[in-house]
């Protein structure tokens, strides 16, 4: 099992994701993570997805997604050439005794106290998934009450920018 | 045993005497492990009547439907019997075979996507990846499909999965779905309001919709609008709630209803809506009942309430629970002027335009014919002209009214009314269809034949796809386009063809003659009737 991270630009029709994520169900594909969002032509989406398979099963993927209809272009962002930042927000049991020391894991991994209550505080981290893996475990220690991962998004190095299809035709 | 052997003994497990089915490869191990229970197998000629079958089933029998098809275009065929089920809340389980389940997503022969396909048509869907799941998922599968708001469920086996072998067979006692439980009992205050907004009410009005029936509430609401002698309507799923006679009883509404029915909702200061969704065909314009109205909706789909009116007074639970409680209160309640000026109404309603010499009348013949069936009789009505008409002269004595209401799928009434044979085998069960939605069905004479589930079938015959020709009639100011059903077969050599006695009536000339000799038995019988092409409904 390899997991991979596609790019995808798609037009913002309604239904596309329904459209991508069917596709995915349909073939029994494994999808670790998708994330949507508009980019700065309004006409276009883009999704970022973590799958995962043996090399055949992600080239299909690679192919199968690049024919629907409504996605314009599909590549892959390689590990050594591109940055992926994942989001979490963490929920963490903090008695007051256990407040100093979060505070100081977080500070390690420049992650930000959001919030604060008498017993508990949220943690917003950004950064790629090992930088999350490992603050998680460190936080392994204190009573997790709530996660939430918004899943990868990236871009590729370097000045190349996305040259955005004609959007009419 | 294997999983193929586990799915037969799930169905035992469940009850089920019948399934109807069409074979192939994919769902093989199943139906070789169905001969050694004791169910019954009905051999359909096309899988959408399998689905239709199983629905005219769970409908008389208040069990659930079992319908049985192979993979890919078996599994397809389904699609429209299925979506047919889900729009009119019929509990279904439908059983799809599956390619081997490594090769699912590759393509191969016969594969369909059918879990992916049916998502919009059911409750839920199943694709069995692993062959210890098969008691929990079939367990599951019945409980959903015949709780809360009922509707079809799919489980689609791969065939390795149907031939692997289980390790233990142990059907579960109860189901755990933590996000799957549905309200039951109606919410105490909501009910008290009810009653006190019946208490304020001059001119109340129930409206009784599929949902009764579904929940097996007919008498429970008849004795509640009969204590407080509250005048009821219906929708078009709600016929047969009330016997047509009763004094109570005031048609059913909608742009195809009585105009009184639709008067009495018009003019009531309450209307209780009951297992009825509100839809357009019923109530054309929500808002405008509701401006001097106050509305009690009672469902046990608490989606429904709200979606296409906003209801003073929402009430969610099993109609027949909230029934049984809600008699327990008490309400001060006086309509018998209102039920009176209903009446009036009624008595004022003008009759049909009669149509044509020389043809059969279409509403005259029904009444005639419901004169004559016996009062259990289920009347099962297929979609079209003769729907419009059976739901407006067919009298309803202590039978059933069958049809497609929310998909109004042409074919229903004869798969529908074999299903329903199934059921009850002592009962007295006519289709009426018209001759374009017989040729929808006509395949299934066969299995009617074959499986010994006889029905009285009759074909309203005028030529034409008559109510698009009536909508274009009016619409297109008779510009008629493809509704002319030129090329039709001789319906008495169809008959003959099936071994079916065939009955031809040309006018109302003997027509009480011919019907008594076309009910007289119980065996099949196909009867046509000629209509005038041009009659309309309206």
């Amino acid at each position: 099992m390899q997991k991979k991270v596609f790019q995808l630009l798609v037009d913002n029709t309604s239904g596309v994701l329904s459209r991508i994520s069917g596709l995915f169900s349909r073939r029994g594909y494994n999808i670790e993570s998708i994330t949507a969002g508009t980019t700065s032509n309004p006409a276009f989406t883009r999704i970022t997805i973590v799958a995962s398979g043996d090399e055949a099963i992600l080239e299909q993927i690679e192919k199968q997604v690049g024919k629907l209809i409504d996605v314009r272009k599909i590549w892959e962002l390689e590990p050594d050439s591109s940055v992926y930042r994942e989001l979490i927000l963490v929920k963490v049991r903090a008695s007051d005794k256990d407040r100093q020391p979060i505070v100081s894991v977080s500070d390690i991994f420049r992650a930000k106290i959001i919030d604060v209550d008498k017993d508990s505080m949220i943690i917003e981290l950004t950064g790629n998934q090992s930088k999350i893996e490992a603050f998680l475990d460190l936080l392994g220690s204190y009573e997790i009450l709530e996660i939430a991962r918004t899943g990868i998004a990236g871009l590729k190095r370097g000045s190349e920018g996305v040259i955005y299809p004609d959007s009419i035709g | 045993m294997l999983g193929a052997d586990a799915m037969a003994r799930c169905l035992v497990k469940e009850g089920v005497r019948v399934v109807f089915g069409y074979p192939g490869v994919a769902i093989c191990p199943f139906f070789n492990s169905m001969l050694s229970v004791d169910i019954d197998r009905v051999l359909v000629r096309t899988e959408q009547n399998a689905a239709h079958m199983a629905s005219g089933y769970a409908r008389i029998s208040g069990e659930v439907g079992v319908c049985v098809a192979t993979s890919g275009p078996g599994a397809t065929n389904l699609i429209t019997g299925i979506a047919t089920a889900y729009a009119d809340s019929i509990p279904l389980v439908c059983i799809t075979g599956q390619v081997d389940s490594g090769q699912l997503g590759s393509d191969v022969f016969q594969e369909a996507d059918i879990t992916g396909a049916v998502e919009s048509f059911v409750k839920y869907s199943y694709l069995v990846k692993d062959v210890e799941d098969i008691p929990r998922i079939f367990k599951e599968a019945f409980h959903i499909a015949s709780t809360g708001r009922r509707g079809p469920v799919l489980i689609d086996v791969p065939i390795d999965i149907q031939n692997a072998s289980i390790s233990r067979f142990v059907y579960p006692d109860e189901v755990n779905l933590r996000t799957y439980k549905p309200t039951v009992k109606g919410h105490t205050v909501q009910m008290k309001k009810v009653i006190k907004a019946i208490s304020r009410s001059e001119r109340p009005i129930i409206c009784v919709g599929g949902g009764v029936l579904l929940s097996n509430a007919a008498s429970e609401v008849s004795d509640f609008a009969h204590k407080y002698g509250i005048p009821v309507v219906s929708t078009l799923m709600g016929i047969s709630v009330m016997p047509t006679d009763d004094p109570l009883y005031f048609g059913m509404v909608g742009n195809n209803g009585k105009s009184y029915a639709n008067r009495a909702m018009n003019e009531s200061d309450l209307i209780i809506m009951i297992g009825a969704r509100v839809a357009d065909r019923a109530i054309s314009q929500p808002d405008l009942i509701m401006d001097n109205t106050v509305l009690v909706h009672i469902d046990v789909d608490p989606a429904e309430i709200g979606k296409n009116v906003g209801p003073h007074i929402p009430l969610v639970g099993d109609i027949k629970a909230i029934f049984e409680e809600i008699t327990k209160y008490e309400a001060q309640c006086d309509c018998s002027e209102w039920v009176k000026t209903l009446s009036d109404y009624k008595a004022a309603e003008k009759s049909r335009k009669k149509p044509r010499e020389g043809f059969v009348d279409p509403a005259v013949f029904i009444a005639m014919l419901s004169d004559r069936l016996k009062d259990d009789a289920i009347y099962v009505a297929d979609v079209g002209q003769n729907q419009m008409w059976s739901c407006g002269y067919h009298k309803v004595k202590k039978g059933r009214f069958l049809t497609s209401g929310g998909m109004g799928t042409m074919g229903y009434s004869i798969p529908a009314a074999i299903g329903a044979r199934a059921a009850a085998k002592d009962r007295q069960i006519v289709a009426v269809c018209g001759d374009g939605s017989f040729q929808m069905s006509m395949m299934e004479l066969a299995t009617m034949q074959q499986h010994k589930l006889p029905v009285k079938i009759i074909i309203f015959h005028n030529g034409y796809l008559g109510l698009v020709r009536e909508y274009q009639y009016n619409v297109y100011k008779g510009h008629y386009s493809v509704v002319d059903l030129s090329g039709s077969p001789d319906f008495g050599k169809i008959a003959g063809a099936y071994g079916i006695p065939f009955y031809r009536m040309d006018d109302m000339k003997d027509a009480g003659k011919i019907l008594d000799e076309f009910l007289a038995s119980d065996d099949p019988a196909l009867m046509e009737i000629m209509i005038d092409p041009l009659d309309v409904v309206k």
